[in-house]
C-alpha cells in the first residue's frame, strides 16, 4: 500500500503520486486493448530498426555489387538484391531512417503551425478567424498528394522539399482540431478569471488554451503519421522524394516496379515495410484516441 | 425576416464561400506556379535558351508587372478557360484535361460504387456488432485499406492476378488491338462501346478496369465503413430504435429502416467527400495501371517538367474537390430539414 502524501506539507510529491497513478491506470487501459499493442510493438521495432541499423544490416546498403543483380532471397540476401546487387534487407533498415526523419520532419513542423494558428483564431476570434479559417478551407479543399506534388515539382526534388511540402498539406487538420477546442476553452470560467488578473491574450493562448488542446492534437498526430508516411511514399514512388541512391521505401518500389513480374521482391519487400509500418501507427492512434480523446471518455 | 429573403442571403454568402475558395485555389497554384519557382521562365525555356527567347518568354509570362497585376491577369485567364499551353503536348492544357477526364471520371466512380456498396454494409455489420468479433474483423480489413500504399498493392494486384493468375488484363485502357476501334463520344470507354454495340471491347475493357477499380473501391471502402460505423453506433443508440424495437419491429427493420435511414444523410457528405479522395487516389493508381486519365496525364507532364500541365491538373482536380464539397453541403441541407432551422 502507498502512503498517501500530505498534499500541504508536500504538494509536489502529491502531484508527482497523482500522475503516476494515472499513469497506471493508463497503462492498465492500453494494456487491455491487444490491437493497441501490436501497434505499439510494431513502433517501437521501426524506432529499434532506424537506431541500430548499421548494427543490423549485413551488407552496406549503397555498395553495388552487379553479379549479385537482382539475386533470389537466400542465406547471403535475405530478402534478396535489387538492380544494382544492393542487399534490399540492409537497404530497408536505413530506409527506416529516412522514414522517421519525414515523419519527424513534417510533425515537428505542421502541428505546432496547425495548433498556433487554430488556438490563436479560436481565442482571439473575429476578422483573424475568418481569415485564418479562409486559408485553412483553402488547404483543406485541395487534395493533399497533388498539392505536395505540385509543390515539389515546383520546389525541386528531395527529401527536405517533400517534408516541406508535406507540411504544407498537413497543417489545416489541426489548425481545424485546436480551433474547435479553443473556442470552448475560450469563455470557460478559469480563462475569464486570468484574464480578469490581467493575463494577456498571448499569455492566455500559450499557458491556458493551448495546453487544452494537447491531447487531441497529439491523437491526431498518430493517425497523421501514417497519412504522411503514406504520402513521402507516394512522393517517393514518383520520383519526387528521396532522390537515388538513398533507400527510401517508396524509391524502392519504383525502382522495383519494372521487374514485378520475374524478380518479384524487389518491389514487394518495401511496401511491406511501408504497410507495417503505417498500420502500426494506424492501431497505435486507434488506441491512443479511445484513452485520450477528452470527448470520447465522456461519453462512457 | 421573410424566408425568400433569408434564402436569398444564405444562397448568397454560400455562392461568396464557393468564390473565396477557388480563388485561393487559383491563388495556390499562382503561387507555386509563379513565385515559388526562383526564376519561372528557366524552367520553362530550360538552362540553354538564348538571351532572345528568354526576354520573350518574360514578357509573355508578364513578369515585368507587379504580383497582383500578374495575379489578376493570371485569374482573368482561367476565367477564360486558359490554362496555358503543355510543352509536352504542345496543346491547350485544358484540351488536354478535358481528354483525359473522362477516363479518371469513369474509374473513380467505378471505384466509389463498389467502396459504397461493399462499405457501407460493413459499416453497418460493425456497428450493430460493436465490439464482437464482426466489428474487429472488419476493422482490421477498413485499417488495412488505410495503412497499405495503393500504388503497391496495385503491382501486387498486377503482379498475382494478371501475371500469375491470368484473370485480369493489364495496364491499359484496352487491349492494343482495340485501342481507337470505338468512336468517341462521352469518353468513357464502357459507355462509347455500349453506344457502338461493340460488346467484345466492352468485356474487354472491363477485365482491364475491374482490377483498379477494385483497388480504388478498397481504398474508399476503408473511409466509407469507418465512418458508416461510427453514425450508426450513434444513430442505434437513440431511443427511437428502442422505441422501433419495443414495437416489435424485426432487427432487420429497426437497423435498416430506422436507423439507417437517419443516418443517410450524414453518409451523403461522406460519401462526396470520398469521391474528392479517390481523384487523389486515381493519380497513383493510373501510373501503375497506365490509365489515360489526369493523373497519368499528370504523373507524366511532372517529367517533361510541365508545369503548365502539371498546374492545370491540380487546379482541375481541386475545383472538382470543392463543388463536390459543395454539392454536399447543398445535400445536407436538402435532405436534413433540421440543418436549416439555425441559419439566422
Amino acid at each position: 500500500m502507498s502512503v498517501t502524501p500530505d498534499l500541504v506539507a508536500d504538494p509536489k510529491r502529491a502531484v508527482r503520486a497523482a500522475r503516476w497513478a494515472e499513469f497506471k491506470v493508463f497503462t492498465r487501459r492500453f494494456m487491455r486493448n491487444p490491437l493497441g499493442l501490436v501497434g505499439l510493438v510494431i513502433v517501437v521495432v521501426l524506432l529499434f530498426c532506424a537506431a541500430f541499423a548499421p548494427l543490423l544490416a549485413t551488407h552496406d546498403p549503397y555498395l553495388p555489387s552487379l553479379t549479385d543483380r537482382l539475386a533470389a532471397p537466400s542465406a547471403t540476401y535475405w530478402l534478396g538484391a535489387d538492380e544494382l546487387g544492393r542487399d534490399i534487407y540492409s537497404r530497408i533498415l536505413y530506409g527506416s531512417q529516412l522514414t522517421l526523419l519525414i515523419v519527424g520532419l513534417v510533425i515537428v513542423t505542421s502541428a505546432p503551425i496547425g495548433l498556433i494558428i487554430g488556438a490563436v483564431s479560436g481565442t482571439v476570434g473575429g476578422w483573424v478567424d475568418v481569415i485564418f479559417m479562409r486559408i485553412t478551407d483553402v488547404f483543406l479543399a485541395i487534395p493533399k498528394l497533388l498539392l505536395a506534388l505540385a509543390f515539389v515539382a515546383a520546389l525541386g526534388p528531395g527529401i527536405t522539399n517533400a517534408a516541406l511540402a508535406i507540411t504544407l498539406t498537413a497543417w489545416p487538420p489541426y489548425a481545424r482540431l485546436a480551433r474547435a477546442e479553443a473556442l470552448i476553452v475560450r469563455n470557460s470560467d478559469y480563462v475569464n478569471a486570468v484574464r480578469l488578473a490581467g493575463a494577456s491574450e498571448f499569455r492566455i493562448i500559450v499557458f491556458h488554451v493551448i495546453p487544452m488542446c494537447l491531447s487531441s492534437v497529439i491523437v491526431r498526430m498518430t493517425f497523421d503519421m501514417a497519412g504522411i508516411i503514406l504520402t513521402a511514399a507516394g512522393l517517393g514512388f514518383i520520383g519526387l522524394g528521396a532522390q537515388p541512391p538513398l533507400p527510401e521505401w517508396g524509391a524502392m518500389i519504383s525502382t522495383g516496379r519494372k521487374f514485378i513480374f520475374d524478380q518479384w521482391w524487389v518491389a514487394t519487400v518495401p511496401g511491406i515495410a511501408i504497410f507495417t509500418v503505417s498500420l502500426g501507427f494506424n492501431l497505435l492512434g486507434d488506441a491512443l484516441r479511445d484513452l485520450l480523446d477528452p470527448h470520447l471518455r465522456q461519453r462512457k | 425576416m421573410n424566408r425568400p429573403l433569408r434564402l436569398f442571403i444564405d444562397i448568397g454568402s454560400w455562392l461568396i464561400t464557393v468564390a473565396i475558395t477557388l480563388i485561393g485555389l487559383a491563388a495556390l497554384t499562382f503561387f507555386i506556379g509563379r513565385v515559388l519557382p526562383i526564376d519561372p521562365v528557366l524552367s520553362i525555356v530550360g538552362e540553354k535558351a538564348t538571351p532572345e527567347v528568354y526576354q520573350k518568354v518574360y514578357l509573355e509570362l508578364g513578369l515585368d508587372k507587379p504580383i497582383w497585376q500578374q495575379f489578376i491577369e493570371y485569374l482573368g485567364k482561367l476565367l477564360r478557360g486558359d490554362f496555358g499551353t503543355s510543352f509536352s503536348t504542345s496543346r491547350p492544357v485544358l484540351t488536354d484535361l478535358l481528354n483525359f477526364f473522362p477516363a479518371t471520371l469513369e474509374l473513380s466512380t467505378i471505384g466509389l460504387i463498389i467502396g459504397v456498396v461493399l462499405g457501407v454494409p460493413m459499416g453497418v455489420a460493425s456497428a450493430y456488432w460493436h465490439e464482437k468479433w464482426p466489428d474487429h474483423l472488419l476493422r482490421v480489413v477498413g485499417l488495412v485499406g488505410y495503412s497499405v500504399p495503393v500504388f503497391w498493392l496495385g503491382l501486387v494486384g498486377l503482379f498475382v492476378f494478371y501475371y500469375l493468375l491470368g484473370w485480369v488484363s493489364g495496364p491499359g485502357q484496352l487491349d492494343v488491338f482495340f485501342v481507337g476501334v470505338v468512336d468517341r463520344i462521352t469518353g468513357s470507354i464502357l459507355i462509347d462501346s455500349a453506344i457502338a454495340g461493340e460488346w467484345e471491347i466492352f468485356f474487354n475493357a472491363i477485365s482491364h478496369m475491374i482490377l483498379p477499380a477494385l483497388l480504388l473501391g478498397y481504398y474508399s471502402l476503408a473511409y466509407i465503413s469507418r465512418m458508416t460505423r461510427s453514425v450508426m453506433l450513434d444513430q442505434l443508440s437513440r431511443e427511437y430504435v428502442l422505441t422501433a424495437r419495443l414495437k416489435g419491429a424485426s432487427e432487420f427493420r429497426a437497423v435498416a429502416g430506422h436507423a439507417l435511414r437517419n443516418a443517410a444523410i450524414p453518409l451523403v457528405t461522406v460519401i462526396a467527400l470520398s469521391y474528392g479522395g479517390l481523384l487523389e487516389g486515381s493519380v497513383l493508381i493510373e501510373t501503375i495501371f497506365s490509365w489515360p486519365g489526369i493523373g497519368n496525364y499528370i504523373y507524366s507532364s511532372l517529367f517533361a517538367a510541365d508545369m503548365n500541365a502539371v498546374l492545370g491538373g491540380t487546379l482541375l482536380v481541386g475545383v472538382v474537390f470543392i463543388l463536390l464539397n459543395m454539392l454536399s453541403d447543398v445535400l445536407y441541407r436538402a435532405l436534413d430539414p433540421r440543418s436549416r432551422e439555425f441559419a439566422k
